[in-house]
């Protein structure tokens, strides 16, 4: 396709874009797509799969018995992430370690009363069981968390500096009740977004090849780019209102804080529409099949947006070839802008540079699909 | 045809060549005309080239050499006086026949203040006015067909392309296409029509016969029947033994082909040789040889110098299935319900051993659905069916056992090798190692299958798939067959190939149900009933099926197609009737 060669016929599209949208109203697998399952990963998401976990069974180990220390080990004991055993050394826990009822052992040194005395950073110790990653990130951070807490508490109430530790996550910062739901939402509207983005539209066009229709449409003059067009725009406007779904299902049912504006959200997700669809275009122009083409929009676009765009895994914590990988998957840049836009706000020095990525992928899979895309069945 | 076209045609193509990818000819050198107001045909077996010179004239694809010229000009550059109608339709199933035809007229830059007129035409012409609110998925194979010509006509083109128009529809709604077409051209347009029926090329103005890519013969179809003219012969007066006849009559030197017309044979007799009679073919003593008309096909045969021979060597090698008094196949009262629709009701017949039997209806008449609850694919909503005398209530799996099936489409492993698929079949067959071995050796040598082991069975032309299917569904020697459709779209000469050995299995008594609503092959059955909505409307020979349509329609001489119609209008008539009362 030469784009100097490019027709459009303003009639002709409407045309196309009208039989478009009644394909949709009437394919009760659109409607599917596009509506009850984005409801359904949410409230998955949101409910069910919750990352927090509660009751966290941990040994605590006190060896100092200073009032700090004792203020200490009562916030662990009354923190509702953790159900205690506290002994008075580590030995006894060890067993519990080994068989797996414990997931951690936390230790307040013999010092500590001493330490925060002489307004030196106290040391705590926390032991977590490296065979399951997860759950030891988990009762590391969220003992961390339960100690910074208690320092803050010190600090104000008793004007004893124990300096708050300086590696605080932004998402910590601005999640405190460390509540998962907030980062979950946004992730899983960018899988919405993928799915009726990249997985409807790569089945369409692919649909089109099946059905012989394309052959018959390619022998009226309409020409491929008001083709391409009908399909694009129908979909454009389908992930949208799937999206406003999301979003006001995110801020009135999960009560997600949204601190942007609407405008900033929808600039967003516009400039994550363009990858996703290029994407969905270029895979079903090159397969001309449904099922090739719903297995390539799954492995290309769904499966890495659940898991290289730091939405279930966190980036940081990938092996560094992975994140490398995790460079050209548009998610992750459309994740961190979701959530700024929800929690932070616009903050535009943030969102910018990733609507910027998201445009520039965008840009490239309009170039593949516009060079496999001809009009003609050769 | 080479050399400039002639002024007065609207779309010539000469000197095409196509090909997909390395050693894949689809055209070699084509050469073809289409005239105003007249229908040329494009005729040839499935695969030889017609839907991708369709595609070419369309515009669709690009020739790797030759020239094509719709009324002067390049095809991309005419898209308005192009009507194409796609072999699948080009339908938007979820559109109703209304949307279709606004979507088509609005795509071919129809202006909007002539869209009533213009549908109000079409709705005329197609009778579809009716079911303008209904969705094209809905609609019948023969009206979706309709459509999709009135959405190639939306602009009237000049040049209408037709790829396949008739496959898929019943001989009713084929005479009403045909009926259509007759109005177009007389219009001044010109109709390419193609189809893998021969007997189609004859009620063409002119007729391409393509075959491998190469176009063997073209003008008038009248020409090609001329060349035959007086050596066809039409043999009756054996009776019972007619196959054994044929048999005989194709081991002549100076017979060149022959098929079964109901209780006749029909013989194509060698340029040269003597006509002979009835004391020659010594078929005994009541025996009555006449001229027969010509068929295309006669021609087309000739052309490729002759069908095969009549004895067949896989019946040969095949046992003797033994005589019994029970009927080999059975239905009494077989009813299927889906819901509240009845798909087939109250079909009721036997099959003594050594017969051919025939299920004749148009598509969804619901011949498909007796002929899986007999395969004990469906269970029965009520009635009882037997297989080789199992019950197939209660022995399905011993019924299906003592059959052989055999689809034209969709019964091979495309992407295994040939080999890799009789190795399968005789598994599946649940043949011994030293049984599978002797008769994949038997098969491989009967079918000619020697040099193709090693390629895959999608990669095969049709002739071989078939006779690869064939092998697969008889090499564990069941004694009933069962036939779905074998061979419409095949080569005549494969399809007689084909019987020949059907034929040849009869004879050592093998029992065959055939569904088809092709009806040369109806005319091999030695009995066979009309389905249609649900119903049997009609039993009998295929003789006694014509006369009873002769007296019906006042018809002298109906063909078997005729007598299908004329059976299945007075069925509507009746209906009509009972409805009124």
């Amino acid at each position: 396709m030469k784009l100097n060669g490019v027709r459009f016929n303003g009639r002709r599209l409407l045309a196309l874009v009208v039989k478009e949208f009644w394909q949709i109203v009437r394919d009760p697998s659109t409607f599917l797509i596009a509506f009850v399952l984005p409801m359904i990963l949410l409230f998955l998401f949101g409910f069910a799969i919750s990352l927090d976990s509660y009751g966290t069974r941990v040994g605590l180990v006190v060896e100092d018995s200073s009032a700090p220390a004792m203020r200490l080990a009562q916030a662990y004991q009354h923190s509702p992430y953790f159900d205690v055993t506290t002994a008075r050394s580590v030995e006894p826990l060890r067993a519990g370690m080994i068989d797996g009822t414990l997931r951690g052992i936390i230790v307040i040194p013999s010092d500590f009363g001493e330490g925060v005395a002489r307004m030196r950073p106290p040391q705590i110790q926390i032991i977590t069981d490296g065979s399951q990653p997860n759950t030891a990130q988990f009762v590391a951070a969220h003992a961390e968390g339960v100690r910074s807490q208690w320092a803050a508490i010190e600090n104000a109430t008793r004007g004893v500096s124990v300096s708050a530790p300086v590696d605080v996550s932004a998402r910590f910062w601005f999640n405190p009740e460390l509540n998962s739901r907030y980062f979950l939402v946004p992730g899983s509207i960018a899988n919405v977004m993928t799915m009726i983005g990249t997985l409807l539209t790569a089945m369409v066009v692919a649909r089109e090849w099946e059905r012989g229709t394309m052959e018959a449409m390619m022998a009226t003059p309409i020409s491929m780019a008001e083709f391409v067009a009908s399909k694009l725009l129908p979909y454009f406007v389908l992930a949208q209102f799937s999206m406003a779904l999301c979003a006001l299902a995110s801020v009135y049912v999960f009560g997600v804080p949204f601190r942007g504006s609407v405008l900033t959200l929808l600039a967003i997700s516009t400039a994550f529409l363009m990858p996703a669809l290029g994407l969905g275009l270029f895979i079903s122009s090159a397969t001309k099949n449904q099922f090739v083409a719903s297995q390539l929009a799954l492995l290309t676009a769904f499966l890495p947006t659940m898991m290289l765009s730091g939405f279930v895994f966190e980036i940081q914590s990938m092996p560094v070839p992975i994140q490398l990988i995790t460079h050209i998957v548009p998610a992750r840049y459309f994740i961190p802008a979701l959530e700024t836009v929800f929690i932070a706000g616009d903050q535009w020095g943030l969102i910018l540079p990733n609507i910027g990525m998201m445009l520039l992928f965008g840009a490239i899979f309009f170039f593949l699909s516009f060079r496999v895309t001809r009009r003609s069945l050769d | 045809m080479a050399g400039p076209a002639a002024p007065d045609c609207v779309a010539s193509a000469s000197g095409i060549a196509k090909a997909f990818g390395p050693g894949v000819r689809a055209l070699d050198g084509v050469d073809i005309e289409i005239l105003p107001g007249k229908v040329t045909g494009l005729v040839g077996p499935d695969g030889a080239g017609k839907t991708t010179l369709i595609r070419i004239l369309a515009g669709l694809m690009a020739p790797d050499a030759g020239t094509v010229a719709i009324l002067g000009g390049a095809p991309s550059e005419r898209l308005d006086d192009i009507g194409y109608m796609p072999q699948r339709f080009g339908l938007y199933e979820d559109l109703t026949v209304r949307e279709n035809l606004t979507l088509y007229a609005q795509l071919r830059g129809l202006p909007g203040d002539e869209h009533e007129a213009v549908f109000a035409r079409l709705y005329q012409f197609t009778d579809l006015g009716s079911f303008q609110d209904r969705l094209a998925g809905n609609l019948s194979g023969g009206m979706k067909q309709k459509l999709g010509l009135a959405c190639a006509l939306v602009r009237t083109p000049r040049v209408l392309l037709l790829d396949e128009p008739g496959v898929g529809v019943d001989p009713i709604s084929r005479r009403e296409l045909w009926a259509m077409v007759g109005e177009l051209t007389a219009q001044g347009i010109g109709v390419l029509w193609s189809t893998a029926y021969l007997d189609e090329a004859e009620m063409c103005d002119e007729a391409c016969l393509l075959s491998s890519g190469k176009l063997v013969f073209s003008g008038l179809p009248s020409d090609l029947t001329r060349r035959v003219d007086g050596r066809v012969i039409r043999v009756t007066g054996f009776a019972e033994r007619r196959r054994m006849a044929l048999t005989e009559a194709l081991d002549r030197p100076d017979v060149i082909d022959g098929t079964i017309q109901g209780r006749a044979i029909r013989l194509l007799i060698r340029e040269g040789a003597p006509v002979p009679d009835a004391a020659t073919l010594g078929m005994g003593t009541d025996t009555l040889v006449e001229p027969a008309h010509p068929r295309f096909e006669d021609g087309f045969i000739e052309q490729l110098g002759g069908g095969p021979r009549g004895t067949s060597a896989l019946a040969a090698s095949y046992r003797e299935i033994p005589a019994s008094d029970e009927p080999a196949i059975e239905a009494q009262g077989l009813t299927k319900r889906f819901g509240d629709f009845t798909a087939a009701g109250d079909i009721r017949f036997t099959v003594p051993r050594g017969e051919i039997f025939g299920l004749l209806g148009p598509n969804g008449a619901g011949k498909s659905t007796t002929f899986k609850m007999l395969c004990g694919l469906l269970s029965p909503s009520d009635g009882t069916g037997a297989v080789a005398g199992h019950d197939l209530r209660h022995a399905a799996a011993t019924a299906r056992a003592s059959l052989g099936y055999m689809a034209q489409k969709f019964s091979l492993y495309g992407d295994l090798s040939v080999r890799q698929n009789l190795d399968f079949f005789s598994g599946a067959y649940n043949l011994s190692r030293a049984r599978a071995r002797q008769a994949i050796e038997r098969m491989v040598e009967i079918f000619d299958l020697g040099d193709k082991l090693g390629l895959n069975a999608g990669m095969l032309p049709l002739g071989f798939k078939q006779r690869l299917a064939l092998a697969c569904a008889v090499m564990h020697e069941p004694p009933v067959l069962f036939l779905d459709e074998p061979t419409s779209g095949v080569y005549p000469v494969m399809r007689r190939e084909f019987w020949m050995h059907i034929n040849g299995l009869v004879q050592k008594g093998v029992t065959v149900l055939v569904t088809t609503h092709f009806m040369d092959e109806a005319e091999y059955c030695d009995r066979v009933t009309l389905i249609y909505r649900a119903e049997q409307i009609a039993t009998g020979t295929p003789d006694a099926l014509k006369a009873q349509a002769a007296a019906l329609g006042h018809l002298a001489d109906p063909t078997m197609e005729d007598a299908f119609i004329a059976l299945i209008e007075e069925q509507d008539r009746r209906h009509a009737r009972e409805e009124a009362a």
